[in-house]
């Protein structure tokens, strides 16, 4: 059943977002579109400039999105409260027996360990949305690609606004 | 847990002193506390970490600086959105587990009411040259703030070649054997528990 398979689809994404929302996009990756092909890539990408400008966590509103484009509202609630449930029950189990978790030795091991690995599936993240958005035939995209990489990491501008620009940038020159 | 069941109907001493205002927390003020939080966290969750200890510690002392700091590295540690594993966490302390409902609730609302909004009518739009145009310029911009992440992210783990590699390591066999990404983050908690112990011992 499809709000069955999104449901758990979703909560297989929210158990393992680990180090922030943007290891969730390999993990939407990989069990949305090529899981199960619900979505394209293209429309994907869409959907991440917006969860990235609107308010709230940006796995929360590419849960919700997602889950919208799936299987309209019903997809939705089930997706949102899909991801959100392994934060419930893993939350209240760490603070009910294990409020110190984090500083067992075993646990900083293995958050050492899961570091590289974070990175890497951000870096696939980066693949993924670069191969559809930056192109070497392109000097436009090239262009707005490395402005932004500039302005967000030598400034604090909201990147929020850096994407706006991007956004302005794009009405201009397409 | 030490604080399970705090009354929160009296004002306590630490809060008389530093706090102008008090209110009881009940599930309502709960809800409403994270609905304000959710709707103004944009992009980053790190970002709003300075928001909710306002709220929480310095306007309500409903959470010490110390719980406060607790909270934090359970949130980062534990996977999903900080928002999220702190709405639940917050709200468990105080009101048990309809607290951490309540506040989670509150926390996801603004999202799933203002994407659903969107979602309804970028369906719509999407395929409007403009709009292609406009989008044109954003998905590179995305992807810049990818890079970005990377680059904060790793800057303190590039200089370790036993984790660059690690990274190589990863990305490859991801590329290459098309691995799902489960499957590397069990790689990673693993490669720690027999690569990086010995780091921690050292630490």
């Amino acid at each position: 059943m499809l709000i069955l398979n999104i449901f758990l689809s979703f909560f297989k994404i929210g158990l393992f977002s680990f180090g922030g929302g943007y290891v969730m996009l390999p993990l939407i990756e990989k069990e949305i579109i090529q899981g199960n092909a619900w979505l394209t890539h293209s429309q994907f990408i869409d959907i991440i400039a917006i969860a990235e400008m609107t308010p709230g966590p940006v796995s929360i509103n590419l849960a919700t999105f997602v889950g919208y484009k799936i299987a309209g509202i019903p997809g939705a609630f089930v997706s949102t409260i899909g991801v959100i449930m392994p934060s419930l029950v893993i939350i209240l189990i760490l603070v009910k027996f294990l409020s110190k978790f984090y500083e067992l030795p075993i646990v900083q091991s293995i958050f050492r360990g899961l570091r590289p690995a974070i990175i890497a599936l951000i870096g696939l993240a980066f693949i993924m949305v670069a191969e559809t958005s930056i192109f070497f035939d392109d000097l436009r995209s090239i262009g707005i690609a490395v402005a932004a990489f500039i302005v967000l990491t030598l400034t604090r501008i909201n990147p929020v606004l850096i994407i706006l620009g991007g956004g302005l940038a794009g009405f201009i020159l397409y | 847990m030490k604080n399970n069941n705090r009354d929160f109907s009296e004002k306590s001493d630490r809060v008389k002193e530093n706090v102008p205002d008090t209110v009881s927390a009940t599930f309502i003020s709960l809800f409403i506390i994270f609905l304000k939080i959710g709707a103004f966290t944009f992009g980053g969750g790190l970002a709003m970490l300075p928001l909710i200890k306002n709220e929480l510690v310095d306007k309500r002392g409903w959470v010490t600086s110390e719980e406060f700091v607790d909270l934090v590295a359970v949130s980062m540690t534990a996977p999903g959105a900080i928002v999220i594993n702190t709405a639940v966490n917050v709200g468990y302390r105080i009101k048990g587990i309809p607290g951490s409902l309540a506040s989670v609730l509150g926390a996801s609302l603004p999202s799933f009411t203002i994407i659903m909004v969107i979602a309804t009518f970028f369906l719509q739009f999407q395929e409007l040259p403009k709009i292609e145009a406009v989008f044109n310029g954003v998905r590179p911009a995305v992807a810049a703030l990818i890079a970005a992440a990377i680059y904060k992210i790793g800057k303190p783990v590039f200089s370790n070649t036993k984790s660059m590699f690690f990274i190589f390591f990863y990305l490859a066999v991801s590329l290459i054997l098309n691995l799902h990404p489960i499957l590397v983050i069990l790689m990673g908690g693993l490669s720690g528990l027999i690569f990086y112990r010995n780091d921690i011992k050292n630490s």
